[in-house]
């Protein structure tokens, strides 16, 4: 059947490892969301300007000057691999 | 003495506390007794600790002999739903990802809780991510509604609810999106605010949907929730969305505030799909509103039908944003099985997130990938431009909306979860709100046949939570649901 997500590609843009249960039933249940969401093609919105938040503030400013930080240890303390203050990640570059 | 301490109201419990009559101390110890007791049916938190909280209410009983109290919250236990930053204690919004996670810092309505004394108590279940409309989106356990535990406490602060509702907190924080505090309100018969967007600082609040997120109070009693929100509100420059406005003092305003009201019923929220009992208590309500001088309006909402699409477009695309940070590198979860630096991302989000949340990240992404963005998020954005309108129409005719919270009373756990899009239109009378940014407060306002709580939805114009919070009080001045306890003895 064919379904409205390419689930392959999204999952890649998401960067999650879905299961072939999880794609299969995914795709199946988005199919249903997405034919709910086709809806709002009926609604004029020429026009219209889009909201990105409910009371626009604008220009929020602060002076420049340095606040409290934390410490490193602090900083640091929920990574999941650390070395000489800094977070280990695997090797990016061969 | 009628009623047991862990079901005596904040403001009660305040005046207790100031006359002498009562410690802190007896009084969290009361809570942890009651929790303790009924937590094995209710299970609404994912942890507590019992020496941090005593110690707590030891620190507020030596400030009040020496007179120094700090106000009303000043001793009283406060829960938190797990998505609010606490120094030093767990945060895992109910997620694989965040299961060892433990804050290094307060969230701003933290610290100002801690100014005004109250008693940080426990960790709240709620639906992972604060994704969902039951709590059963949890990673570790399932909560269950206090008047009858094989159904859904409500989402996704059902163990916020369902923790005051079960007397093992006098009030208690939660966070809504999408009707994350009503929903789970009215489905467990307590009150439950959600401000309008700006009022509360979101610094320290895991986010979900940036644009719709907002901390509110769960209370039982309208009463206590102008005392909780008097302790959180307030600018903040750490959110830079939080709104530079005068706070009133809510409590005062319940007095002062005496109607009548211009109140507004939205015909498109008693249609199709409300349950006849749900009809018939707010309906009731309504009734009364009108028989105790307050002018009845029939007013439309012509947008409302589109509000769940828009909703599940916006909030899935912020929350695909916002997720993007557990990607195993810095918060706490790290997959073993990762072959590079970048399957570390595929595997740890794979082993980290729940099926729901993996979903609405799927669906999220889907509708801001290349080609899809204008059909999808801006098309959403421009709706929402459209049900913000309806709304300030509305509110030119009247000071505020009543609705049902919920179109149906607390479901069995299970039923929905095999069907997503079902879930997602049991939010279909909360969702709007979130969307224009506006206040709401849901009330207790009668039971069904079967002894299920119904809650009445009360909107008003932003910023007007004064206004919100006596106009619920006056409904409630003159009804006794508020005073019903579900039996978990």
């Amino acid at each position: 059947m064919k379904h409205s997500i390419d689930i392959d590609y999204v999952a890649n843009l998401a960067r999650i490892a879905l299961t072939d249960e999880e794609k299969e039933t995914f795709s199946r249940q988005l199919d249903d969301v997405l034919g709910y969401i086709e809806k709002l093609n009926e609604v004029d919105v020429s026009g219209i300007e889009p909201t990105a938040h409910a009371f626009p503030v604008k220009n929020v400013w602060r002076d420049d000057v340095a606040g409290e930080a934390f410490p490193v240890e602090t900083a640091l303390a929920n990574a999941p691999a650390k070395r000489q203050n800094m977070i280990v990640v695997p090797k990016v570059v061969e | 003495m009628s009623k047991p301490i862990y079901y005596q109201t904040a403001a009660e419990l305040a005046d207790q506390l100031s006359a002498g009559e009562l410690t802190s101390e007896e009084l969290v110890r009361a809570v942890i007794d009651r929790t303790k007791k009924v937590e094995p049916q209710v299970q609404a938190f994912l942890s507590f600790d019992e020496e941090d909280a005593l110690a707590q209410a030891r620190a507020s009983d030596a400030r009040r002999k020496e007179g120094k109290a700090l106000g009303p919250l000043d001793g009283i236990p406060v829960g938190i739903k797990d998505v609010l930053a606490v120094t030093g204690q767990p945060l895992t919004c109910a997620s694989r990802m965040l299961e060892k996670f433990v804050s290094p810092y307060d969230a701003t309505c933290i610290q100002k809780l801690k100014q005004a004394g109250a008693v940080l108590w426990g960790r709240l279940n709620m639906d992972e991510f604060a994704m969902g409309s039951s709590t059963e989106n949890s990673a570790f356990q399932q909560t269950g509604n206090p008047w009858d535990t094989d159904r859904i406490p409500g989402g996704s602060s059902g163990g916020s609810a369902a923790c005051v509702a079960a007397g093992e907190a006098i009030v208690s924080l939660g966070s809504d999106t999408g009707g994350s505090i009503r929903q789970p309100a009215a489905l467990c018969g307590v009150v439950g605010l959600k401000p309008s967007y700006g009022l509360v600082s979101r610094y320290g609040l895991v986010a979900f949907a940036s644009s719709l997120d907002q901390i509110g109070p769960f209370a039982r009693g309208v009463e206590d929730a102008a005392l909780l929100l008097q302790g959180i509100a307030g600018h903040d420059p750490r959110d830079s969305t939080s709104y530079k406005t005068e706070i009133p003092d809510y409590r005062a305003a319940l007095k002062e505030k005496k109607g009548p009201w211009k109140l507004g019923i939205p015909k498109e929220y008693f249609g199709e799909g409300l349950d006849p009992e749900v009809e018939k208590a707010v309906r009731g309500a309504i009734e009364f509103y009108r028989k105790s001088g307050c002018e009845i309006v029939e007013v439309s909402l012509p947008h409302t039908q589109y509000a769940v699409a828009v909703y599940y477009i916006i909030a899935t695309a912020e929350a695909s944003s916002n997720l993007a940070r557990y990607d195993g590198v810095r918060y706490t979860r790290r997959s073993d099985k990762a072959a590079d630096a970048i399957d570390l991302y595929f595997q740890t989000r794979a082993e980290g997130f729940g099926q729901e949340v993996k979903r609405r990240i799927i669906l999220g992404t889907y509708v801001l990938s290349s080609g899809y963005y204008d059909a999808y998020y801006l098309r959403a954005q421009k709706v929402r431009t459209l049900i913000r309108d309806d709304f300030m129409k509305a509110f030119e005719k009247v000071d505020a909306l009543l609705t049902p919270t919920s179109p149906v009373p607390a479901f069995k756990k299970g039923e929905r979860t095999a069907d997503p899009l079902a879930m997602y239109l049991s939010d279909i009378f909360t969702i709007s709100t979130n969307l224009a940014g506006l206040p709401g407060i849901s009330i207790p306002c009668g039971f069904t046949g079967s002894g299920l709580p119904i809650g009445l939805q009360i909107l008003g114009q932003p910023f007007a939570e004064a206004d919100l919070l006596a106009i619920a009080r006056h409904y409630e001045q003159a009804h006794d649901h508020h005073q019903q306890h579900p039996n978990l003895d």
